[in-house]
C-alpha cells in the first residue's frame, strides 16, 4: 500500500509542478495578481509531496520491501542500514528522486528565501524551476518509476547494492553533486526572469550571484568528493580519470566559475549582460547535458547504469526543448541590450573578460573530448576513445595561463589600471614566485613542469597575500579592524583562489613525483619503494556482514623504523558475485602510503600495488577550501539588503 | 581611439588569441592520444597497424589465461567468435577480469600479432558490457550467419 501512496504523491507532485510552471506565467501576462502569488503555495504543496514519496522509498528500503523492484535490486537484508538508506540513490531511478527531490528544495528555498524580491521576479523564478521541475518529474514518471511493484512474485531477497557503492563516500557524494548540479538551475531561472522581464539590469545578477555562489560551493565539494572516493574505492590510486561522468560533472563546475566571476562584473560595472545571461543559461543546460551522459548509456563509463534508450531520447528531447527555448528567448530579448560602459585593456573588467574567455574554452576542449568519440561514431568513422593525455596536455597549460591571470585580476582596478602601476606592482612577487617554485623544484628533484606549476601556485598565493595586505594597511585605522570590514564576499575569493593554488601543488607533486610498483609477493617478501620498506605477512581470511574477504597484512617501516600496519582487502560479495578491491592507505599532509591487493596468484602469492603519493591531500584540500570560499561570499551582507528596484 | 571600439578590439583580440592557443593544443593533443577500437576479426585479417596504440575488446577465451609463476606477467585470448587474439600483459589485471567475461585491452600490436596492453578493462558489473564489445560481437555475429548462407 505504502509504495502505491508513494506513487501517487509523485504524481500528484506533477500537477503541481504544472500549475507551477503555468499559472504565475499566465498572471505575469495578465498582470493578475493573485495567480502570481500562488506560486509560493504551489511550491511549497510540491515540495511537500515530493518529500512524502522520497520518505517512502527510503522506508521501503529500510524495512527490506523487496516486492518493489527498485528495492529488490538495490538493496539487500543483509545490508547496514546506513547504506540501505544510502542505497535509495544508488541506482537510477532512486537517484533521479533525489534529483528531483533537491531540485523542490532549491524552489522553495527561493520562495522563503526570497520574500523580498519584488513579487513578479518571484514568482517567475519559481515558475521557471516549476517547468524544470515538471520536465525532470514526468521523466521520472514515464520512464523510470522507482515504485513498480514485483507482484505477485516478490522475492525474499533482494540483489544487493552494487558494493563499489557501499561506502562513506557515496552516501554524501552523489547527493552533494546534484546540490550543485541543481542549484544551477536557479540562477538560470534568475536569467531567464530577466529576458521575460526584459530587464536585465544589475539587479537580477545581484539576486542570482549568492545562488550561484553556494551552487558552486556544493557543485566543488561533491566533485572533490567524488575524486576522493576514486581514489581509495576503486583500488589503483588515481584520483581523476577523465572519465566522460566525471567531465559531465567538470563542465558546469568550468562554466559555473565562468558565471561567478561575470556575475559579478554584471552587478558591479553592468558590463557583459547579454554574456552574463547566456553563461547562466549554458551552465545549467550543461548540468542536464551530463545528465544526459550519464542516464543515456551513450558513453562508456564507471557511472553508467543500465542503459534503456528511451531514457536517453527523452532527457535529449528535454534538453532540446530547454536549450532551444531558452536560446530563442534570448535571441529574441537580448538584442534590446545595449552596455554603454566602456574599459580599458588592463582594467579590472579585461581580466575577468580573459577569465570568462579563457573557462569557455577549457569548457569547450573538454567537451570537445567528452563527445568526440561519440561524433567520430556518428558519423561512421570508427570506434575510438580520447584518453587522459589528451585532456592533460590540453587542459594543463590552458589552466596554469588562467591562474596567472587569476592572481593579477583582484590588484587591478576597475576600469582601468595604469600599466606601469601593475608593472610596478607585480615584478617584485614575480620574482620571488619564480625563485620560490625553483628552490622547491630544485630540491625535490623535479624538472621544467614543476617549476612553472609550482611558481604558479606561489604567484597565487604571494599576489593574494599581498593584495590583502595592501587592503588592511591603507588606512590609520589598524590592521585588525580594518581586516574586519572586508566583505565576506572579498575573503570568499581568497579563500577560494588560495584553494586553487592549493590543488595545484597537490595535483604537480602527485603527477610528477609519485612512485608507484606492482609486484607479486608471497608471505616474508619485502618491496622496497621511494626508501620506504614494505613487508608483506601474508594474507588473513574473515566474514563481513555481507561479504567474506582475504586481507593482507603489510607492515611499512623506513630506515628500520615503523611507520605503519596496512591492511587492504579483497572483498567477495555474495550476492552479486562481485569481488571488489579495498586499498589500505596510510594518510599525511605530505604523503600517503597506499597498498591494494590484485589477484591471488596461487600458493600464497599475491599481486601488490604500491604507491607514494607526496602531497595527494592537497588536490582535496583545495577542494574544500574553494567551496568555503564559495560559501562565505555567499554569505555576504550585501545579498541581505535586496534593492527595491524592480527588474 | 573611440572606447566602444577600443573595448570590441579587447574582447576580440583576446578571444581570437586564446582561441589560437587552445586549438592549437587540441590539433596536437588529437594527433597523438586517439586510440581506436578493434575487433579480433579486424587484428587477424591484418586491417590493425603495428606498434600504434590502439584498443581492442572481446570475450576472454576460456582456459587460455597463462600466468608467469615469477611475475605479474600474464597472457590471454581474447575472441568476438570468429577469430582470436593473444594478449600479454603485465601487471594487476582487474576484479572483473574473468574466463568468459568481456575485457578491452589497450595497447600496441607487435610483428607476431600479438597485443602488448599497457592497459586492460573489465566491465564494470555483472550486467553492463561495454557498447564496442557488444557492438564487435554483434558485427562478428552478423558476418558468420551471412557467410553460413552464402556457403
Amino acid at each position: 500500500m505504502l509504495p502505491e501512496i508513494g506513487h501517487f504523491s509523485l504524481i500528484l507532485s506533477l500537477f503541481f509542478a504544472v500549475s507551477l510552471s503555468i499559472f504565475p506565467i499566465y498572471g505575469y501576462w495578465q498582470r493578475n495578481l493573485t495567480l502570481l502569488e500562488l506560486a509560493r503555495p504551489l511550491t511549497f504543496v510540491m515540495t511537500a509531496l515530493v518529500s512524502l514519496s522520497f520518505v517512502i522509498l527510503s522506508y521501503s528500503f529500510a524495512i527490506n520491501d523487496f516486492s518493489i523492484l527498485y528495492v529488490s535490486q538495490n538493496s539487500n537484508s543483509l545490508l547496514p542500514i546506513w547504506f540501505k538508506i544510502s542505497a535509495v540513490w544508488g541506482g537510477h531511478e532512486g537517484s533521479l528522486l533525489l534529483w528531483v527531490l533537491i531540485l523542490c528544495g532549491w524552489t522553495c528555498a527561493v520562495a522563503i528565501k526570497g520574500h523580498s524580491l519584488p513579487t513578479d521576479v518571484r514568482s517567475l523564478v519559481l515558475a521557471i524551476l516549476g517547468l524544470v521541475t515538471t520536465g525532470f518529474i514526468s521523466f521520472l514518471l514515464f520512464t523510470s518509476s522507482p515504485f513498480i511493484r514485483l507482484l505477485p512474485e516478490a522475492p525474499l531477497e533482494g540483489g544487493d547494492l552494487n558494493p563499489l557503492l557501499q561506502d562513506i563516500g557515496l552516501i554524501i557524494h552523489p547527493p552533494m553533486l546534484y546540490m550543485g548540479y541543481v542549484g544551477f538551475s536557479v540562477a538560470f531561472a534568475f536569467a531567464i526572469t530577466a529576458l521575460i522581464t526584459g530587464n536585465l539590469n544589475a539587479s537580477w545578477a545581484r539576486w542570482a550571484r549568492p545562488w550561484t555562489s553556494v551552487s558552486w560551493a556544493f557543485l566543488t565539494i561533491g566533485i572533490t568528493l567524488g575524486s576522493w572516493w576514486a581514489y581509495y574505492e576503486l583500488g589503483w590510486g588515481g584520483w581523476w580519470f577523465w572519465d566522460p561522468v566525471e567531465n559531465a560533472s567538470f563542465m558546469p563546475w568550468l562554466a559555473g566559475t565562468a558565471l561567478i566571476h561575470s556575475l559579478a562584473v554584471t552587478e558591479k560595472r553592468g558590463v557583459f549582460k547579454s554574456w552574463t545571461v547566456l553563461l547562466a543559461i549554458f551552465t545549467f543546460c550543461l548540468s542536464l547535458l551530463g545528465t544526459f551522459l550519464v542516464r543515456s548509456g551513450v558513453l562508456t563509463s564507471v557511472h553508467a547504469f543500465a542503459a534503456d534508450p528511451t531514457r536517453g531520447v527523452f532527457i535529449l528531447i528535454l534538453l532540446f526543448l530547454m536549450v532551444g527555448g531558452s536560446l530563442l528567448l534570448y535571441a529574441i530579448k537580448a538584442s534590446e541590450v545595449k552596455s554603454k560602459v566602456s574599459f580599458g585593456a588592463t582594467g579590472r573588467e579585461a581580466w575577468l573578460l580573459l577569465n570568462n574567455i579563457m573557462l569557455t574554452i577549457m569548457t569547450l576542449t573538454v567537451l570537445l573530448g567528452t563527445l568526440y568519440p561519440l561524433i567520430i561514431d556518428a558519423l561512421g568513422m570508427g570506434k575510438i576513445s580520447v584518453g587522459a593525455p589528451y585532456f592533460n596536455s590540453v587542459f594543463s597549460p590552458m589552466a596554469l595561463l588562467l591562474m596567472v591571470f587569476m592572481a593579477i585580476g583582484p590588484l587591478s582596478k576597475w576600469h582601468n589600471t595604469p600599466i606601469d602601476e601593475l608593472i610596478r606592482k607585480l615584478s617584485l612577487p614575480a620574482i620571488i614566485s619564480l625563485v620560490f617554485g625553483g628552490v622547491l623544484a630544485y630540491s625535490y628533484e623535479l624538472g621544467l613542469m614543476a617549476w612553472i606549476s609550482l611558481s604558479v601556485a606561489a604567484w597565487v598565493t604571494v599576489l593574494t597575500a599581498y593584495d590583502w595586505f595592501v587592503k588592511v594597511s591603507s588606512s590609520s585605522k589598524g590592521i585588525i579592524p580594518r581586516a574586519k570590514m572586508l566583505p565576506r564576499n572579498y575573503y570568499g575569493m581568497v579563500l577560494a583562489h588560495i584553494g586553487m593554488a592549493v590543488s595545484l601543488v597537490g595535483v604537480l607533486f602527485v603527477s610528477v613525483n609519485s612512485d608507484e610498483q606492482m609486484v607479486r609477493m608471497t608471505k616474508g617478501d619485502v618491496s622496497v619503494l621511494s626508501g620506504y620498506e614494505f613487508y608483506f605477512d601474508g594474507v588473513k581470511h574473515f566474514q563481513g556482514p555481507n561479504y567474506v574477504a582475504d586481507q593482507g597484512q603489510i607492515t611499512i617501516s623506513k630506515d628500520g623504523d615503523f611507520v605503519a600496519h596496512l591492511t587492504p582487502e579483497k572483498r567477495f560479495y555474495d550476492a552479486r558475485g562481485q569481488v571488489m578491491t579495498e586499498a589500505s592507505i596510510d594518510n599525511g599532509l605530505l604523503r600517503d602510503l597506499y597498498v591494494s591487493l590484485g589477484e591471488d596468484l596461487g600458493d600464497g602469492a599475491w599481486g601488490i600495488r604500491i604507491h607514494v603519493k607526496p602531497f595527494v591531500r592537497w588536490i582535496w584540500l583545495g577542494g574544500i577550501l574553494m567551496m568555503l570560499g564559495g560559501i562565505l561570499s555567499a554569505m555576504d551582507k550585501r545579498y541581505k539588503k535586496v534593492s527595491g528596484a524592480r527588474i | 581611439m573611440h572606447p566602444v571600439r577600443k573595448k570590441r578590439i579587447i574582447v576580440i583580440s583576446s578571444i581570437v588569441l586564446v582561441l589560437g592557443l587552445a586549438l592549437g593544443l587540441v590539433m596536437y593533443a588529437l594527433q597523438q592520444n586517439i586510440n581506436l577500437f578493434y575487433s579480433p576479426t579486424q587484428i587477424a585479417t591484418g586491417e590493425a597497424p603495428e606498434s600504434i596504440m590502439l584498443r581492442a575488446g572481446g570475450m576472454v577465451v576460456e582456459g587460455s589465461v597463462h600466468r608467469n609463476n615469477k611475475t605479474l606477467a600474464v597472457s590471454f585470448e581474447i575472441t568476438d567468435f570468429v577469430e582470436k587474439v593473444r594478449v600479454e600483459y603485465k601487471g594487476i589485471l582487474p576484479d572483473l577480469f574473468r574466463e568468459g567475461q568481456g575485457i578491452v585491452a589497450q595497447g600496441k600490436l607487435n610483428a607476431e600479432g600479438t597485443l602488448v596492453a599497457s592497459e586492460v578493462l573489465a566491465k564494470h558489473d555483472e550486467e553492463y558490457m561495454p557498447p564496442e564489445i557488444a557492438e564487435a560481437l554483434e558485427k562478428a555475429k552478423l558476418n558468420s550467419a551471412s557467410s553460413n548462407t552464402s556457403y
